[in-house]
């Protein structure tokens, strides 16, 4: 949650520190083992054994070479939004955009991998990446601007900007992006497929000579036959970039300053509206690449059922649960993104395996996320008294659980506080 | 729960299915797995797959099975599902029930040419030989509903609500249009495409903006639809209906129902598999091949003579549609050929 | 037709009529949240607790055919939620805003389930019919019997919440309490305001509006319950309270402007003018954002918003 204010640790105190962050996550474990009682109830209600949901669950996203992969790829296009969010509430900048940046991103870049067909795809495909980048960065940028210069609530322009978005992606698909050869056939809303060598490459680990044997897998290759694409190394690099970015740069202690403390930031020097611009550019960017990434890497055109979700799978809105559960941490939300996707993946073979409504799986999903943030509590109060009861140790005390707050922050959503 | 496997025990010998079965899961059993946008009681689209397999389920007992996803609308999820039980080895038949499953299907069909997919609505088999694609010729019951709707509309004036402007929804809505237009010129007909397939509020609104604008007879389709059949129910209009029967919902107001009856291509596709076809053709189900069935309301407040006039109204126009007499949208002649269904 | 006939076919009473039916559900969404977070409270599951409410009063009514109780039921629910996010957010003083999300999720899901398992496929109820207000319903100057006097009943109450909340935050005690645990929750605490139990209060309220808001569809605006019925109507709803800045007039005034949009996009379709649909349906927000910018200048946000309190902080 707080690597960022972590006073750095020496070699030796290393061990204390793990054990400290083992008590942490306590609280947390043993609310989620609340939640999978209650879900255990819901099961039962339904006359589903809660142990063969659960292991049907665990199957689902981590038993197989094929279901792990699938959770990475679920958690790709959230890791990229996480990273954005961390960037704009750090800023002080609550973005609920994503979806609709994502959009921005994906209509961008299908557009021009479409029209650099015949390219080098070393060109091309950095281009239109960096077209998803940038269209999504502009889109997010919009909210900033009209926060930073029109004082209209970000909440409320994110939100109005993605129904718009959406309508946007609707029109081009329907009309100047259709696909040529849906015209006057079936007219499903899609775009034409990209050329083959513009794709984003699958991704496949080489094992070592008898690995594969020993793990009884398919292939020599690990994640040969699955989805798994370079996108998820794309975003674990940029996660680390973006770590970098927030605390080792002036860029992104600007930024935190704003998000801390407009007022005191003012003060300082720093330019308090270009930063708000600026934080939701990156938001609106990363999403941006979570939405030419899906594109590019696993469906190779853009299509729609009319709704955001119909392209965007929810990224746009689970990014910041990711985020959030990552600490506001670009380096949190890799883990956070991939137990997220294990979630979502797996509730859907209980699903097919079981005959459980997925609306059962929402709402479990739904109380997973609740009973985690409410963990929070016991784990701040578990920091609390060890730092009072003398066994405070080093690494772990300077740990708040908020960076602090000014006493009334002018305009300012506290950004850990959302 | 009505979902997941079921094992009803009604002899399949009665239905002359034994030998058509196929060898494919080392047993007798023929296994279907669908995944499906929106919920499988949705009165809609997704209802209308259920139901089938449901039919199907009921008519072959222990020779059938099937396990259905519901509520899948992002397609990265299907994705997964297609994939898991493509790689499975366990089904016979590999359902994608949502054209926004295509390029999915496309792909896994590459890379599992030993199962056998069906997908729609579509008509387009990606050139694969395990491919399946059917759709249905919803224009056909459209233009016959436009007709009645014509017929049986006092102000002259109609409204149609749909989602977005695209598949068997723009079939359906145009098929209406068209139907009204070759029976009542005079009459108008407007349509109002709300952009969503579930937002019921605003679909009533949009109803609601029909009815004070005079409009006296209503028809839509989507599984938002439950809210316009709200609004004809309220002001005494009537309904007209597609993809299942909303018959129950739209008591009284209800009077035809095109019904998409998918059973006829499963039918189709069960014996191909067993005969070691696993794909390669495209259906369409039309009035001719029993894939399209207008129903009548059993609840509908119309009296005798009215009711009359309508069952033989789409007795003619059935057969003027069969016989090809009838074209209810022109300018579709020149679609792709797609086989019908045998 | 010239412009002042075509004018006159899209700007009709039954557009007016339309505009307080739509904006009735986000009304009494937006008044419970403008209640949550004057008090510093941001509960972005409106829309989860909503949903909620409207599958309890439809399911009540359903069963018993009692549109009292249906009502009661929607309360009760909405009651329930708005403890637990109350003791989320106050007690365990857990993130709001993910909370939220958390409880949006819930409540899309939950209502669902049940709606499957107790119901089965959509069927319609008995809701609330239309009051005519005799005498003044048959009023045909501007169309305004049509208009004001002949809708149901929960319109009118939504539109009542309006001054009855304004009243509340400017004029009682209670509401001074609000504004005070919302703004300086320090002070307020200083003198002697219990903070937990304000915002306590005021979520448990938001909760009990949140949950008419979804009863006002599914038992008097619509009469039937499908899955997300409500289709993120609850996240407009948050966003109208930052429209209004906090102000139940505002709120209206916002609620009112989307509505508006929204009834004049249905009908310009229903009069069979062409304008692709894509760009009808965007425009509601579109204004929205623009109306906002010239809006513009200060807000009244309610300084502690989000913030959970700690005695001594």
């Amino acid at each position: 949650m707080n690597g960022a204010f972590q006073v750095r640790t020496t070699p030796t105190s290393w061990f204390r520190t793990a054990g400290n962050r083992l008590l942490d996550a306590a609280p947390l474990l043993i609310s989620l083992a609340l939640a999978f009682l209650i879900a255990s109830g819901l099961l039962l209600a339904l006359n589903v054994s809660p142990i063969d949901g659960f292991s049907s669950m665990l199957q689902g996203a981590f038993g197989s070479e094929n279901t792990i992969a699938e959770t990475l790829v679920k958690a790709t296009p959230m890791l990229l939004v996480a990273i954005g969010i961390c960037i704009s509430f750090r800023g002080g900048m609550i973005n609920v955009g994503g979806e609709g940046q994502m959009i921005a991103g994906a209509v961008a870049g299908i557009t021009v991998a479409l029209s650099l067909s015949t390219t080098p795809p070393i060109v091309a495909v950095p281009l239109s990446i960096l077209a998803g980048f940038v269209a999504g960065a502009l889109y997010g940028g919009l909210a900033g601007w009209l926060k930073a210069f029109f004082n209209v609530n970000e909440i409320l322009s994110t939100i109005m900007l993605n129904a718009i978005a959406v309508q946007m992606m609707n029109y081009l698909l329907n009309g100047p992006l259709l696909d040529p050869t849906e015209v006057g056939v079936n007219h499903v809303p899609k775009t034409a497929r990209i050329a083959e060598q513009l794709q984003i490459a699958r991704l496949s680990i080489p094992l070592p000579e008898g690995v594969a044997e020993l793990f009884s897998l398919q292939n020599a290759e690990l994640f040969a036959r699955t989805r798994l694409h370079w996108g998820l190394i794309l975003a674990i690099v940029l996660a680390v970039l973006a770590y970098l970015l927030l605390w080792r740069t002036t860029i992104g202690y600007r930024i935190r300053a704003v998000g801390e403390n407009e007022r005191a930031a003012k003060y300082a020097g720093i330019r308090v509206r270009w930063n708000m611009v600026l934080a939701m550019m990156f938001a609106g960017g990363f999403a941006g690449l979570a939405g030419v990434v899906q594109v590019l890497g696993l469906q190779y055109r853009l299509q729609t059922d009319g709704s955001a979700m119909g392209f965007t799978a929810n990224a746009g809105f689970n990014g910041i649960v990711v985020a959030l559960f990552g600490g506001l941490n670009p380096l949190g939300a890799i883990p956070a993104s991939i137990f997220f996707g294990g979630l979502l993946v797996g509730a859907q073979k209980m699903q097919r395996d079981l005959g459980v409504p997925a609306a059962l799986i929402t709402s479990i999903n739904g109380m997973i996320v609740i009973f985690a943030v409410s963990s929070e509590y016991f784990r701040a109060m578990i920091a609390r008294r060890r730092a009072l009861g003398g066994g405070s140790m080093p690494g772990t005390q300077a740990v708040e659980s908020r960076p602090k707050l000014p006493e009334n922050p002018p305009d300012v959503i506290g950004q850990a506080t959302l | 729960m009505r979902k997941g496997l079921r094992f009803l025990a009604v002899g399949a010998a009665a239905f002359g299915l034994v030998g058509l079965l196929p060898a494919a899961a080392q047993d007798d059993v023929f296994r279907v797995a669908a995944v499906s946008p929106s919920a499988t009681n949705d009165l809609a689209f997704s209802q209308s797959m259920f139901d089938a397999l449901t039919m199907l389920d009921e008519e072959m007992g222990d020779a059938f099975e099937f396990t259905f996803q519901e509520g899948t609308f992002i397609v990265d999820d299907a994705a997964v599902a297609l994939r898991d039980w493509a790689s499975s080895g366990e089904y016979d038949l590999v359902i994608a029930h949502g054209s926004q499953y295509g390029s999915v299907v496309e792909e896994l069909a590459n890379e599992f040419p030993e199962v056998a997919f069906a997908w729609g609505t579509d008509v387009n088999t990606f050139g694969l030989p395990n491919v399946s694609a059917y759709t249905v010729a919803a224009e056909q019951g459209g233009y016959i509903n436009g007709a009645l709707a014509a017929i049986l509309s006092e102000t002259g004036n109609i409204g149609v609500i749909g989602p977005i402007e695209v598949g068997d929804a723009k079939l359906y809505v145009d098929g209406f249009v068209s139907g009204v237009g070759a029976t009542d010129p005079d009459a108008t007909v407007n349509v109002t495409y709300i952009q969503s397939f579930g937002d019921v509020p605003l679909a009533t609104e949009a109803a609601t903006a029909f009815v004070s604008n005079g409009a006296d007879v209503l028809s839509g389709t989507a599984q938002m639809v439950v809210g316009p059949i709200g609004v004809a129910l309220e002001n005494d209009l009537l309904w007209f209906g597609t993809q299942s029967s909303q018959a129950e919902l739209a008591a009284e107001s209800g009077v035809a129902f095109q019904v998409y009856r998918w059973d006829v291509v499963l039918r189709d596709l069960i014996a191909d598999i067993g005969e070691g076809t696993l794909g390669g053709e495209s259906y369409v189900l039309t009035l001719e091949n029993g894939g399209v069935e207008m129903e009548v309301s059993e609840f509908t407040g119309l009296d005798e003579e009215t009711l009359a006039t309508v069952e033989e109204t789409i007795a003619a126009l059935s057969e003027g549609i069969i016989s090809g007499e009838i074209v209810p949208l022109p300018e579709l002649e020149a679609t792709p050929e797609a086989t019908p269904a045998s | 037709m010239n412009i002042l006939e075509s004018l006159g076919t899209v700007f009709t009473a039954s557009v007016a009529a339309a505009t307080l039916r739509l904006a009735t559900p986000y009304l009494f969404a937006a008044i419970g949240e403008t209640f949550g977070q004057r008090s510093g409270l941001l509960n972005l599951g409106v829309d989860g607790i909503m949903l909620m409410g409207a599958f309890f009063a439809f399911y009540a009514v359903y069963a018993t055919g009692s549109l009292l109780l249906g009502l009661a039921a929607a309360l009760l629910i909405g009651a329930l939620l708005g403890l637990a996010m109350a003791f989320i957010s106050v007690t365990l003083k857990a993130k709001q805003g993910v909370s939220g999300i958390g409880l949006y999720l819930f409540g899309l899901g939950m209502s669902e389930l049940l709606f499957q398992t107790l119901v089965g496929t959509p069927k319609s109820v008995e809701g609330f019919p239309p009051i005519y207000i005799p005498g003044l319903s048959d009023i045909q100057f501007l169309g305004i019997g049509q208009i004001f006097f002949s809708q149901n009943i929960l319109v009118y109450l939504a539109f009542l919440s309006v001054p009855i909340s304004a009243f509340i935050f400017n004029r009682t005690n209670f509401g001074l309490k609000i504004r005070a645990v919302g703004q300086n929750p320090a002070a307020a605490d200083a003198m002697d305001v219990s903070v937990t139990r304000i915002r306590y209060a005021t979520q448990i309220i938001g909760g009990m509006m949140a949950g008419l808001a979804g009863a006002s569809l599914s038992i008097a605006l619509l009469d039937v319950f499908q899955q997300n019925l409500t289709n993120g109507m609850g996240f407009i709803a948050v966003a109208l309270v930052y429209f209004g800045r906090w102000k139940p007039l505002g709120v209206m005034l916002g609620a009112l402007l989307f509505s508006f949009v929204n009834a004049l996009q249905l009908q310009i379709s229903a009069v069979g003018i062409q304008i692709p649909p894509e760009f009808s349906t965007m425009a509601p927000y579109v204004i929205t954002i623009i109306a906002l910018v010239f809006a513009g200048k200060q807000s009244e946000r309610p300084t502690a918003l989000t913030v959970p309190f700690q005695r001594g902080e």
